[in-house]
């Protein structure tokens, strides 16, 4: 036990002592997560309500984020180096490719469950296609997409630790030069204030994703 | 006002959904379109609000065929309600039933009067509805709010698909009895879709019997009852054609607008009454716009031979006993 405290208390010494560099990698693994992130849903939102407008724009996105699934996401971080080199970002292309497919899978599932009795309510008191997208689908669409951002989020800072590999900097400085320095006060350091930032960003999404439900509606069983 | 003319319609894997049809809703009335499930119902429905197009023959709007007009424009002079309700779980009850009026550009105030008025009519106080969820709502209410909604910018037309068909049985005959009375107030053009005869024989003034498409009679329910053209409608209409016949015959289709000498004391000790005592019984009057079932059995409960017909408090002719069996035995 007394090597559990500590290794804690070493933890906590040795982020006293370091505390400008630490809040400079937390500072940068907070940007790749929020500015990745931002772009993620900036991009995947619109392509998912054109991907269920378009068959053809469906069929290829399923498929390329079918094979994406199964490429490691360290692949997916180094591959950034041939394409844009090393820094801060290419680690953020990287991620961004890879907060993708959480948002944009939950946009089409959440657009394609609206009721269909809804839409064509919606059609037959003469709403227009936009105005349909605008109101109706995407405020009932809107819980589902938004917990694929949640999902997408807290994987993200997960990922963000690997930013690291091509220079883009960020918490994974601190794990991975910890491993291979030996220095464990560093390594838990790096990992525990990650671990931290996921737990919290989850929860406080998690938080507003109820709010929306509630106001969608969705959270009450429709009686009929 | 609504007119089919050769109308087919042939769904892309193949289906011959509507077969020809060739009808027309006249202005004012309710027209019920009945059928069998599958026979072509809502199809037929949705070429009038153009939500599918023909692939063969015209449907015309009030004059105009309806490919001419602009679809949303066409759809905002017509209200829609669907058997699955489709309310907006989103928008509060007041906001559902805003939809079109805020479509057709309504300033606020005019939308807010219009709402309040429609939730008041439709049986849900505007103070205690307005801004509830429709998912906080029962079956029988969310179906009274898909009724406000389309009738809310005061359409000339209103399609109405199976919009009783989900509720229990005493809550659809509530909500007709409701929407009867509500009909004769707005004076709308209604194509009503259902596939219970019963409830076509109440709410329609003309029915229209479908079957794989096309139409096998049209005609009003009297007429549909005296004479069915085929075993089909015979057979869909069902067997207890004396008294369905009774349920249809309004008391004004019966009724004797003078007042004749051996009735005179009868109607003489009701005037300015609600309901007067006679040897048997209560007599209470009728309406004209009752069913002759109604008349019959009063008549039979008070044990006189004839009633006063009763409108806004004035008694505006006699319907007696022997008139009503008359008719229900012509046809049988
Ligand atoms: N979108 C569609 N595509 C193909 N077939 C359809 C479609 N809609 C309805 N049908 C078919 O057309 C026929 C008539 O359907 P419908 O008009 O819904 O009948 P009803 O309302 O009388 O039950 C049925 O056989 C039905 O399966
Ligand atoms: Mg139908």
């Amino acid at each position: 036990m007394t090597g559990v405290f500590g290794l804690l208390a070493a933890t906590w010494a040795y982020l006293l002592a370091n505390s400008d560099r630490f809040l400079e990698l937390f500072r940068e693994h907070l940007m790749l997560v929020f500015v990745s992130e931002a772009m993620a849903v900036a991009v995947a939102i619109p392509l998912g309500i054109l991907a269920t407008r378009n068959d053809r724009v469906k069929r290829v996105v399923e498929t390329v984020g079918n094979v994406a699934q199964t490429v490691p996401t360290l692949a997916i971080i180094a591959l950034m180096f041939p394409l844009l080199g090393l820094g801060f970002l290419p680690a953020l292309v990287g991620l961004f490719v890879y907060a993708l497919l959480p948002v944009l899978t939950n946009t089409i599932v959440g657009l394609e469950n609206v009721d269909g009795g809804t839409v064509e309510a919606a059609r037959g008191m003469g709403m227009s296609d936009w105005t349909i997208l605008r109101k109706i689908r995407l405020p009932l669409a809107l819980p589902v997409i938004f917990a694929g951002i949640r999902t997408s989020t807290v994987l993200n800072v997960g990922t963000a630790y690997l930013a690291f590999f091509i220079g883009g900097g960020g918490l994974g400085v601190w794990v991975i030069g910890g491993i291979q320095l030996f220095n464990t006060p560093q390594l838990i350091a790096g990992a525990v204030s990650g671990a931290l930032l996921a737990v919290t960003l989850d929860g406080l999404l998690a938080l507003a994703e109820r709010r929306l439900g509630g106001e969608a509606g969705t959270g009450h069983a429709a009686t009929s | 006002m609504i007119r089919f003319d050769n109308v087919h319609k042939r769904y892309s894997d193949g289906t011959h959904a509507v077969d020809g049809l060739d009808f027309e809703v006249e202005e004012g009335t309710t027209t019920v379109l009945v059928g069998p499930s599958g026979c072509g119902k809502t199809t037929t429905m949705k070429l009038v609000n153009r939500l599918e197009e023909p692939t063969d023959g015209t449907v015309y709007y009030d004059g105009t065929d309806v490919e001419a007009l602009e679809a949303t424009e066409l759809r905002r002079r017509i209200g829609y309600v669907i058997q699955d309700i489709g309310l907006f779980d989103h928008m509060t009850v007041g906001e559902n039933v805003a939809t079109v009026p805020e479509l057709k550009g309504w300033d606020a105030d005019r939308t807010d009067e219009r709402v309040d008025e429609l939730l008041d009519l439709m049986g849900l106080p505007p103070g205690e509805y307005r801004e509830r969820h429709p998912s906080d709502l029962s079956g029988g209410q969310r179906q009274r709010v898909g009724v406000a909604r389309a009738l809310a910018a005061g359409p000339d037309v209103m399609l109405m698909d199976e919009p009783f068909g989900a509720l229990d049985p005493i809550t659809r005959e509530e909500l007709q009895d409701e929407f009867i009375d509500i009909q004769r107030e707005i004076d709308t053009t209604i194509l009503f879709v259902t596939h219970d005869i019963n409830e076509a024989l109440k709410m329609g003034d003309r029915i229209a019997i479908m079957r794989d498409g096309k139409l096998v009679q049209y005609d009003t329910p009297t007429a549909l009852l005296d004479e069915p053209k085929t075993k089909f409608v015979e057979e869909f209409v069902g067997p207890d054609r004396t008294l369905k016949r009774l349920r249809v015959l309004r008391v004004e289709e019966v009724m004797r607008p003078e007042v004749p000498d051996e009735y005179a004391d009868i109607v003489d000790a009701f005037q300015g009454n609600d309901a007067v005592v006679a040897d048997g019984g209560e007599i209470v009057p009728v309406a004209p716009t009752d069913s002759a079932q109604v008349a019959l059995s009063r008549c039979i409960q008070a044990g006189v031979e004839a009633l006063p017909v009763v409108e806004d408090s004035t008694v505006v002719g006699v319907v007696t006993e022997s008139a009503i069996r008359n008719r229900q035995s012509e046809g049988a």
